[in-house]
């Protein structure tokens, strides 16, 4: 594959922030709202935002079965906090009606860093970006409380899980699309070339 | 532009409260919808409607206009109430200059603090120093030069201020207009014309050189006051707004919870006109709405912050 073509799901939330970190990684970004956008990206990011939202929003507008479906077949997949939690199989204690995509054989618990007042930001060591720590943003953040066996965790910060990679599908409780350190989106676009 | 160190120390001290904190907040709400609730259900159909955050309050604005007197903090079990009702965040009111009561919401470990024209202002001169508190501010704007001075205060997200309980968008149309148009024209000044214009905007020169480069606020900007129908809230999007307050046009509406869900969509597919038209049918009645020209200058709420 030359280059790929990413999308970031617009439904709501830190859109913007994850075109230009991926325009940065050399990746072409665009905005994803309906399935016929979804069905012409070659991998997509579910970025930050209010995961009842978007559960909500994916569900009544036809995204979330295409969606699974996608990330069933192999499409690459990344989801920083809220596109973390949609990226879970499973929801700790999920909202009525909350439904995610799926994707990552992993329990997740929402907010689990607490409220606005706790949002934090730290050094976090991840495995396979090279070149030190990233400067993780935590915002009302979740962690994984436990992966499968297929999952591979990448970081943890304090104890808790806080990033995880399986196959195609990569997920963080933090924010690097709020920083100017692309890593992680150049890890992505990567993962997207060699799945290409 | 901020006062605050915005990088982390060391692993083992996480930072908090920082700039990048603060405004990253504002940034995961983005083309989403902010309602004004007064109680734990209607937090709860806000949540179930698709709301990104509510505003918790005791009176919704159409009724702070109808019962006069002094607007004040919310009661805190009021608002507790409703922090444990929902799972998305919960923002809450302070007065304008009332560092008291926004300590207060601070403790109740609310998400974001509105230092909002809409209570009575405590203070005639001074506004909150927002950099003294961890929990991030919304403060409404009608100008840019109001924008940049509360964004040097410590605001870490702008809403345009509209007229808040009136149901009526003229005048959320006219302040994020005026907004938008005042960045654009320090866009087209060069490095020595902007020290002029800072002047002129009353702002700090490193908050609007900022604006003037990166062609926006250096916070998130929504919209506020007089949002009543999903065209409305899409009207603001398209016009630039990056999310929607809506205050009484949910909870004075014939039917909040489909008004709600109707709002949510518009708001995200605002430049879809069938979508939208879709989200505007059989939506009963909208709340009833006053003329802004006829409101008399003491009743104008967005006259109050300087």
């Amino acid at each position: 594959m030359s280059t790929p073509v990413i999308g970031v799901l617009a439904l709501q939330g830190d859109v913007r922030e994850h075109l230009v970190a991926l325009a940065a990684a050399d990746a072409v970004a665009r905005r994803v709202r309906r399935p016929e956008e979804l069905a012409e990206v070659d991998a997509l990011v579910i970025p930050g935002g209010e995961s009842t939202t978007m559960s909500k929003l994916a569900a009544l507008f036809g995204m979330a079965e295409p969606l699974r479906e996608r990330i069933r077949s192999g499409m690459p997949v990344y989801g920083t906090c809220a596109g973390l939690i949609m990226l879970a199989d499973k929801i700790l204690d999920p909202r009525s009606g909350q439904e995610t995509f799926g994707g990552i054989d992993m329990i997740v618990r929402r907010n689990a860093f607490g409220r606005q007042n706790e949002s934090f930001e730290a050094a976090v060591e991840v495995a396979g970006v090279p070149g030190g720590p990233v400067e993780g943003v935590f915002i009302r953040a979740p962690w994984v409380e436990s992966v499968g066996a297929a999952a591979e965790v990448l970081a943890e910060y304090d104890g808790h899980i806080v990033a995880v990679r399986q196959g195609n599908v990569l997920a963080t409780s933090f924010h690097p699309e709020l920083t100017g350190d692309h890593r992680l989106h150049a890890l992505f676009a990567e993962m997207v070339r060699a799945a290409g | 532009m901020s006062t605050q160190s915005t990088t982390p120390q060391a692993a083992d001290t996480p930072a908090t409260g920082t700039a990048r904190v603060k405004r990253g907040m504002a940034e995961q709400l983005k083309g989403g919808v902010i309602m004004d609730v007064v109680t734990p259900e209607q937090a709860k159909i806000a949540e179930d409607a698709g709301a990104v955050a509510v505003m918790a309050l005791e009176r919704v604005p159409a009724d702070i206009r109808k019962d006069g007197g002094v607007a004040r903090m919310s009661d805190p079990d009021m608002i507790e109430g409703i922090i444990d009702a929902v799972s998305i965040p919960v923002m809450a009111k302070s007065r304008i200059g009332h560092f008291v009561e926004a300590q207060v919401l601070q403790s109740l470990g609310v998400d974001y603090i509105d230092e909002s024209e809409v209570l009575t202002p405590a203070d005639e001169v001074n506004h909150s120093d927002k950099w003294a508190f961890t929990t991030p501010f919304v403060c409404g704007a009608t100008n840019l030069g109001e924008a940049l001075r509360r964004i040097a205060e410590g605001a870490a997200m702008i809403r345009s201020k509209g007229e808040a309980g009136t149901g009526n968008v003229v005048e959320a149309v006219r302040h994020l207009r005026q907004i938008k148009n005042e960045i654009g024209r320090l866009r087209a000044l060069d490095n020595h014309e902007l020290y002029a214009a800072a002047k002129e905007l009353r702002a700090p020169y490193e908050l609007v050189k900022e604006a003037a480069e990166l062609g926006k606020l250096p916070v998130v900007l929504f919209s506020a006051g007089g949002v009543a129908t999903p065209a409305d809230a899409a009207l603001m999007r398209q016009l630039g707004a990056e999310g929607v307050f809506v205050g009484s046009g949910i909870f004075k509406s014939g039917d909040p919870a489909k008004r709600a869900a109707a709002i949510v969509k518009a708001t995200t597919f605002y430049d879809d006109p069938k979508i939208i038209a879709d989200a505007s049918r059989n939506l009963g009645e909208a709340m009833v709405g006053i003329n802004c020209d006829t409101l008399p200058e003491a009743e104008r709420y967005a006259n109050r912050g300087w």
